[in-house]
């Protein structure tokens, strides 16, 4: 009370003004920092699809392949010069090229696997010998990244993956129509490839799959039993504190630690083969499970005791209340928990490097013991490669993956919505 | 015989019993009264069936963990003089030929007559096993039928006795985690004491050099690699902070305004939204880190005449942040919304804003275990490999500068561990004394904040 005509309502209503800014300073400040989160999260979408929509097409180029009978051992068509022949059709087309360095230059237009693609075309078709075809082949991915207008006609030569002389080719094929932009096959039933236009992510999404499957048939049921002996059976005492708190601990573990125990367990110890999808998803496993134990726990803790009480009423065995009553009530949770881990396990890459699973594969895993690599891990190895053109390919395969993530998150949405009871 | 044939054979021997001792209960019943049957048929039959695959199958499992390495000692065992006496590494390429002539693979070195001998030791030693494994399970499975079957009669207690099986593997399987966590300590602190023999302890600890390289040959340039592990542990702690500063005042202010703001409606869309980032694979943030951030980051800096390395620590961290933001905001949510509304009541009952209640009253009763959940998230980000592989350096640097090029615990694992690796050689040791680190303190860091996190929800419980 400073002077005697002076309230504390006074005093109060001086500073209200300045302290209701201050309220919506401290609201905005909340909003912003949503908005900020959120914007972060548009422009990693935006980065990665704005990137990446345009693998999902390559430019093909049409020759027309004369195979004379001369050139073929019908015993052994293998034998057989594929590239040879592919670039006889390039030179017909472009009669007038002569010196070494321009053949040279005209044979890059063309993907190196135009001659396993007219390999297999000609094995599977015998009659073709001595006629001459006309394929679509997979254009070089300098040549696929040109027309994706990754690569510029105005820069200077010198700085440019294609000449002049090539991109004036190019406009000569485009102009008889033998220039097409397609929908990308290779990339979804091809293995790795060193060459971009060749290399797809059937082999590491079999992987994926391979190792998911392991992870899924020992972590669900381990760690289901688990669960249930922890929240229904055991006993309140030391040892079992000392299971949760391990439990929980692992849980925040770093991954990478797990590739650690990994290497040196499985692989050195057990002799596991290395880089197989066994012992990634043994190395998975152990990783989810604390995940869906403590998923499950939280889903059998949710099913009210009066439901146990009255089975025990009616005179079953403690096993019995569980197994009839109890599981199949929390089951809806425990499965959602356990999709949940094992979209964490499908992203995760650290563990299956220490493993091995980073090798370069081509040929697609047929095995639990054949060496693979993984989704991720083959977004990593893209991600190294220091051509352009697998800039837009591992974007893609961020693609695929994310696609995957969201379609197992959906699905665990839906289960829970669906069959989640509210006591 | 194979392994697959022997465990489909197991399973149908299985069914079989299980048919055998429902049977053979009912049978018994019709003697004495079905009423005097102490278990229903259906137990009875359990109880033979798992007493016919659980054995067997448990000693089918230590068959084949156990078989590639005796086997292996065997055919060394067989190999002449000569080859047996070859250094350890050598030895290995030797057998691995042998396997993969046995498999019809490729070779490495020339075939002669003592590895063809050798490789048909092997064929028939792999022979030898698989049979005598199919012989013994089936054995097992089979008496164990006829054992058990002949037991049932109406006093026998076969659903108490399949009860105690049942939950003996469910204790078994809940303490998978304790061996999980032997597992992670043995196989570090093995490899780290190993590394520890060779560059003593406090040199890695607090040396302030590291060039993890050894040379092969004694008289090679360089030959000393430099083990001291200070410009690792800052280059993560450096990331670590510029991830917090991100993360923790943006996730706090989230958390804030979802819980004590936001009507519901923007609550249900803000939060799943929020929570897509907690989702996403931090491969997939390594990618926007180095494909993105980086550039951008180096772009608009350097035009302030900053010098901004291409694989700068603010990039990762930035990243990093980002991807720890859920993390911070959903823990920080649940200990908010613990708070007692009666506190928040008593607070504007006073004339307090809500601003005010929230500074004053929420945060501090909440502060506990928003501590908690930062701890949890730092040692989250200490831990975090993906994205610091994929854009932070390589080169250990000792340094302040967040614009210069750093490297972390993670990172330095990952190199040395992948690729040619030789397990006595203290470049691949030292990985191992990097995880042992990382481990030890990512768990001093949960075992204080899940501490912290309990002590405080018991407060207002």
């Amino acid at each position: 009370m400073n002077s005697p005509t002076e309230k504390t309502i006074d005093i109060v209503k001086r500073g209200l003004g300045k302290r209701y800014r201050s309220e919506k300073r401290f609201r905005f400040y909340g909003v912003f920092a949503i908005f900020l989160s959120l914007l972060f999260l548009a422009l990693l979408f935006t980065s990665i699809i704005s990137s990446g929509y345009s693998a999902f097409r390559q430019t093909y180029i049409q020759l027309s392949v004369d195979l004379p009978k001369a050139d073929f051992d019908f015993n052994n068509l293998d034998q057989a010069n594929y590239p040879g022949l592919i670039k006889n059709a390039l030179r017909e087309k472009f009669p007038q090229v002569s010196s070494r360095s321009d053949k040279k230059a005209l044979y890059s237009l063309v993907s190196s696997g135009a001659a396993f693609q007219l390999q297999d075309l000609v094995k599977g078709n015998q009659s073709l010998i001595g006629t001459t075809v006309t394929i679509w082949v997979p254009a070089d991915d300098d040549v696929d990244m040109f027309y994706k207008g990754y690569i510029s006609r105005d820069v200077p030569e010198g700085n440019r993956r294609l000449n002049d002389k090539q991109l004036s080719w190019l406009d000569t094929l485009e102009g008889n129509g033998r220039i097409e932009m397609r929908f990308n096959t290779t990339f979804f039933s091809a293995g790795d490839s060193r060459e971009p236009e060749l290399a797809g992510i059937r082999g590491a999404f079999t992987g994926s799959m391979l190792t998911l499957l392991i992870t899924l048939f020992l972590s669900f049921p381990i760690g289901g039993a688990a669960a249930v002996y922890l929240q229904e059976f055991a006993p309140r005492n030391r040892w079992i504190d000392m299971v949760e708190v391990n439990i929980n601990n692992l849980a925040a573990v770093p991954s990478i630690v797990f590739g650690l125990l990994g290497l040196a367990v499985f692989i050195n110890f057990f002799h596991v083969p290395r880089s197989s999808p066994l012992v990634g998803g043994l190395v998975l496993t152990l990783m989810t499970l604390p995940i869906i134990i403590i998923a499950s726990r939280a889903a059998l803790q949710s099913v009210p005791p009066s439901i146990r009480e009255a089975a025990l009423g009616v005179g079953a065995s403690k096993m019995q209340t569980v197994a009839h009553h109890v599981l199949p009530l929390a089951m809806p949770g425990m499965l959602t928990g356990t999709i949940i881990g094992m979209a964490r396990a499908l992203g995760e890459t650290a563990p299956l490097l220490m493993i091995g699973m980073v090798a370069f594969i081509v040929d697609i895993p047929g095995g639990f013991t054949d060496p693979s690599t993984a989704l991720p891990v083959q977004i990593y190895l893209w991600a190294d490669s220091p051509e352009r053109a697998f800039v837009e390919k591992t974007s893609a395969a961020i693609m695929v993956l994310l696609a995957f993530l969201i379609a197992m998150n959906f699905i665990a949405v839906i289960l829970r919505n669906r069959f989640e009871r509210r006591w | 015989m194979t392994y697959t044939l022997i465990i489909l054979i197991l399973l149908a021997l299985s069914t079989i019993a299980y048919r055998a001792g429902s049977t053979r209960a009912l049978a018994v019943a019709k003697t004495a009264g079905v009423a005097r049957l102490h278990s229903r048929p259906a137990y009875y039959g359990f109880l033979v069936s798992l007493w016919c695959g659980v054995p067997a199958f448990l000693l089918l499992l230590t068959w084949m963990i156990c078989e590639p390495v005796v086997v292996d000692d065997l055919i060394v065992a067989g190999l002449p003089e000569k080859i047996q006496s070859l250094p350890e590494n050598r030895l290995n390429l030797v057998v691995n030929d042998i396997k993969n002539l046995v498999d019809s693979k490729m070779v490495s070195g020339e075939v002669n007559e003592e590895i063809s001998k050798a490789a048909d030791h092997y064929r028939k030693l792999k022979a030898t096993s698989r049979e005598l494994a199919a012989v013994l399970v089936l054995l097992i499975a089979t008496s164990a039928i006829y054992l058990v079957w002949r037991l049932i009669s109406p006093t026998l207690q076969a659903r108490n006795q399949v009860e105690k099986i049942i939950k003996g593997a469910l204790i078994a399987c809940s303490t998978f985690a304790i061996f999980i966590t032997i597992g992670i300590i043995l196989s570090v602190l093995f490899e780290s004491i190993r590394f520890f023999k060779i560059v003593p302890f406090y040199e890695f600890l607090f040396g302030l050099e590291w060039s993890p390289q050894m040379a092969i040959r004694a008289d090679q340039v360089g030959s000393s690699g430099a083990f001291g592990a200070i410009p690792i542990f800052a280059g993560t702690l450096m990331i670590s902070l510029i991830a917090m500063l991100v993360a923790v005042p943006l996730g706090l202010m989230s958390a804030i305004y979802l819980s004590e703001y936001a009507n519901r409606k923007f609550r249900a869309v803000a939060k799943p939204l929020l929570e897509i980032l907690a989702g996403i694979p931090t491969v997939v943030y390594g990618f926007f880190a180095a494909l993105t951030v980086a550039p951008f980051i180096r772009g608009s800096l350097s035009g302030f005449g900053f010098d901004v390395s291409s694989e700068s620590a603010l990039a990762a961290g930035l990243v990093m942040g980002i991807m720890i933001i859920p993390f911070v905001s959903s823990l920080s949510d649940d200990v908010i919304n613990a708070v007692p509304q009666a506190m928040r009541d008593g607070s504007y009952a006073l004339g307090a804003t809500r601003s005010e209640t929230i500074k004053q009253v929420v945060i501090p009763a909440a502060l506990p275990g928003i501590v908690g959940g930062v701890l949890l998230a730092v040692s989250r980000a200490i831990g975090e490999t993906m994205i610091v592989v994929m854009s932070a350096g390589l080169a250990a640097n000792l340094t302040a500068n967040p614009f210069q090029a750093v490297t972390t615990v993670t990172v330095q694992i990952v190199t040395l561990l992948v690729g040619d690796q030789e397990f006595d050689s203290p470049k691949t040791l030292a990985a191992f004394a990097l995880g042992l680190i990382l481990f030890i303190v990512t768990l001093v860091l949960n075992i204080i904040a899940l501490f912290v996190v309990r002590k405080y929800r018991e407060q207002y419980e």
